[in-house]
């Protein structure tokens, strides 16, 4: 018997490791200090299909910026320039 | 106490351009009369809304920014409230990043009379973020 190999995991395909990509906060990166409201376009990157706000596991926003950017999307929703409720945004 | 403001007002689209400018400088000269100051004050011309407001799809954007009392504010919000030509208003008090912000955002405007230009370099800015995100996936 061959008992030693037994105790080992064989696969036939070699196992694919699946390298994470860190994700990081864009606006630490880029060194932005204020979410502007007036631009809807860049804060479209923050809402999904239906306008809703991408949680921060999604975007890797940190905490300060997301706060910030949340605060920016209501502004600009109260503004028009977002919609609150939709369908096939992007 | 001073402090830098930014207001933004959406007037109807019903109104002629004369009139539109009527209302723009009323509320320029409120904020002046008040002991305001005005930094900047920008046009956004006709545009969409994202929803309807009061059953109209589109209306005039108008931004100004300057530097009041916080007490002028009230002031300010009451005549909005009274004034049937505006149909949305949002003010908001400017941190010394927002200032910072803003003057950047002027100064790029008029260094290029086109409009999107601020945008763009933002865009640009973020597409290098992008990229960088994306060639770091692949």
């Amino acid at each position: 018997m061959a008992g030693r190999n037994n105790n080992e995991i064989r696969y036939l395909n070699p196992p694919t490791v699946e390298v994470k990509k860190k994700k990081y906060c864009r606006f630490k990166k880029a060194h932005i200090k204020y979410v502007d409201y007036k631009d809807p376009e860049f804060l479209k990157k923050f809402l999904n299909e239906q306008g809703k706000l991408l949680p921060r596991r999604i975007t890797g926003t940190s905490l300060k910026f997301q706060k910030k950017v949340a605060q920016a999307v209501k502004r600009a929703r109260h503004l028009a320039l977002l919609p609150y409720v939709t369908d096939l945004l992007k | 106490m001073l402090k830098h403001y930014e207001t933004v007002f959406i007037a109807t689209p019903v109104l002629s351009e004369t009139q539109m400018k009527e209302a723009v400088t009323k509320y320029l000269d409120l904020i002046r009369d008040n002991g305001g100051e005005i930094v900047y004050d920008e046009d956004w011309g006709l545009k969409k809304l994202a929803y309807t407001i009061q059953k109209k799809t589109t209306g005039f954007y108008h931004l100004i920014e300057f530097v009041a009392d916080s007490q002028f504010i009230d002031v300010l919000e009451t005549q909005y409230k009274r004034d049937e030509r505006i149909i949305r208003y949002l003010t908001v008090s400017l941190d010394k990043n927002a200032v910072a912000y803003a003057e950047k955002r002027r100064s790029n405007k008029s260094s290029n009379s086109d409009k999107t230009e601020v945008n763009k370099n933002k865009e640009q800015s973020k597409a290098k973020a992008n990229e960088n995100k994306e060639a770091e996936e692949e």
